[in-house]
């Protein structure tokens, strides 16, 4: 069975960046790449500037060379894996007939996911998740079109800079009490709500929305304090899920998503897991999670790769951290920016300017850091953090002075030979 | 041979020829705020240390765009941005753990150092000799590295290109 190829499900970036990292360092077994959707391998990160117009669709293909694939000898299948027999090392197949493997890896990333309001399957109403959501919106949003975009989180942020970018009447409706929560704290925010307010978009937080029904060819929304809003379109931003469904019964161990170890292997010896759908260790906690981003895809992608060619590869664990562009705001988060029992918090902010540096410290060590208005360096933070530089009398000066980041990394890397 | 940007702090006067040479030579202008590399200053100047990309062996940029925007120029081994294909996603950003590339809210894409394919305008306007455009293997390039690469973990190793 050693002709048995390695066999990837999904074509997102973690299973592309393992199939190319398959073939650089092993190029004898076959590699197949199972993909469901019939598309050419792209990046949904890509998405909203499709949407706004910056970029056609080529411009989302995570590939751009001619054959890119084909001359590396991987293969894509446009197929759905239906289940997995890993005892037979064998796959079932959607279109029918089963596909033999001798490594498997899992990287079906995740849905999204409609929450349980009456209305929601109603036409106009759209996810924005796949590269066929993009064109359902595209072909909606039209400019001074009544746009509603439910859920401000991560994603409903990022499809909200596209949404405004075509000129729609905008309206966000979130439930929890402030915009993107799982990456900001109260300040930062409070900071964007106010900033897209400042931009012509109605925020509307701690806001449900009970019920969505047709109105005379478009849509009325009922919110949960009675009050009414007309859309022509409804963006559904309220979640994803992993795509797991099809491992009940294989015996792999799940949670939330795929549980993986720190060579991303699952429960089964010869199946991995990488990327969205993996729940892999966190740098900061060991815990495993899952960190729904491109940088984790790709360390993923790359680290299970290794491993499935039996070249021996510890991964140190994904950090948690975004970046985010609200009509022209940019915030990002990393590690544990909440703060740490025991640990010290420093901030600095000017509402005046939209400028908020947070960060959070284990003794002298960086464990997390907020920015928002920053853009030069912020890089920097992910670099205190994940090698635990020790900042001796530099985490004084930045108690005092947050926007030393920079300064306090190169005084504490390279600043040996001055004695700063 | 590939070349490097060596980095000599001890001969930096934060004069700031290289921000500006960097800022002409990049885009147009002599503005240290559009400059690739940038002088740090300790002790109200008296100390200084200039900082860019190193081109890392690590890539760290390169792996995490979504688009494949970052490629490695072969001559010069420099990590390059196409503004092109950039989408402006920022994730390169914080991707990268010495903050060395960036977004630029101008033109709506990331900017970093390309090494000025192979000619890096910063190295020849230095007065003092701080930054240098010497042979990638000399040492003490090396041991800039390692210092700046204290405790990262690192991609596998043979990751894919």
């Amino acid at each position: 069975m050693s002709n048995s190829p390695y066999v990837i499900v999904g074509a997102g970036p973690a299973g592309v960046i393992a199939a190319e990292t398959l073939r650089t360092n092993n190029p004898v077994t076959p590699v197949l790449m199972i993909g469901e959707e019939k598309e050419a391998p792209y990046s949904r990160m890509a998405l909203p500037y499709l949407l706004a117009e910056d970029i056609k669709e080529t411009g989302t293909h995570l590939r751009h060379t001619d054959g890119h694939f084909d001359t590396r000898g991987i293969e894509i299948r446009n197929d759905r894996v239906s289940a997995v027999t890993a005892a037979e090392k064998s796959v079932t197949l959607a279109s029918g007939g089963t596909q033999a493997f001798s490594k498997l890896l899992i990287a079906t990333g995740s849905h999204a996911i409609r929450p349980p309001i009456p209305g929601t399957d109603l036409p106009g109403v759209e996810n924005c998740w796949t590269l066929e959501d993009a064109r359902a919106i595209a072909a909606k949003a039209s400019k001074g079109s009544n746009v509603v975009l439910m859920g401000a989180g991560f994603i409903g942020c990022i499809v909200l800079e596209a949404l405004a970018a075509r000129g729609v009447h905008l309206t966000v409706v979130e439930m929890e009490d402030r915009m993107v929560p799982r990456m900001m704290d109260q300040t930062g925010g409070a900071m964007i709500k106010s900033w897209c307010e400042a931009k012509g978009v109605t925020v509307l937080t701690s806001t449900r929305i009970e019920e969505i029904a047709a109105n005379n060819g478009a849509l009325k929304l009922t919110l949960g304090d009675g009050k009414s809003l007309d859309a022509d379109l409804v963006v559904c931003a309220a979640g994803v899920k992993p795509n797991i469904a099809f491992l009940e019964g294989s015996g792999i161990n799940t949670d939330t998503g795929v549980l993986v170890n720190d060579r991303m292997q699952t429960s089964d010896a010869n199946v991995f897991a990488a990327g969205d759908v993996a729940q892999g260790i966190d740098f900061s906690t060991g815990a495993n999670e899952i960190h729904a981003i491109q940088p984790t895809a790709a360390d993923h992608g790359r680290t299970a790769a290794m491993n499935m060619i039996g070249i021996d590869t510890p991964f140190q664990g994904s950090l948690s951290m975004n970046v985010l562009n609200t009509l022209g705001l940019i915030t990002s988060s990393f590690g544990q920016w909440d703060g740490v029992a025991g640990g010290d918090t420093a901030e600095i902010t000017d509402n005046d300017r939209f400028r908020y540096v947070r960060l959070s410290f284990q003794d002298d060590v960086l464990v997390g850091a907020l920015s928002l208005g920053m853009t030069q360096h912020v890089g920097v933070l992910r670099g205190l953090i994940q090698s635990k530089v020790r900042l001796g009398h530099w985490k004084e000066r930045l108690m005092a002075n947050p926007l030393l980041i920079m300064e306090a990394y190169l005084a504490r890397t390279q600043g040996s030979v001055f004695g700063i | 041979m590939q070349k490097a940007l060596l980095i000599d702090p001890e001969k930096c006067t934060s004069c700031l020829q290289c921000e500006l040479a960097c800022s002409f030579e990049q885009e147009g202008v002599f503005n240290p705020a559009k400059s690739r590399i940038k002088v740090f200053e300790f002790e109200h100047g008296l100390k200084a240390i200039p900082y860019t990309c190193t081109q890392c062996s690590e890539a760290w940029c390169l792996h995490a765009c979504p688009v494949e925007a970052i490629t490695i120029n072969e001559a010069t081994g420099a990590k390059e941005v196409n503004p092109n294909t950039c989408v402006g996603c920022k994730v390169c950003t914080i991707a990268c753990p010495f903050g060395t590339i960036n977004y630029n809210a101008d033109s709506g894409k990331v900017i970093k150092c390309d090494l000025c394919s192979g000619d890096p305008a910063c190295a020849k306007a230095c007065p003092t000799d701080a930054i240098t455009y010497v042979d990638a293997n000399w040492t003490g390039y090396d041991r800039m590295q390692e210092m700046a690469l204290v405790g990262h973990g690192r991609p596998a190793k043979g990751a894919a290109q």
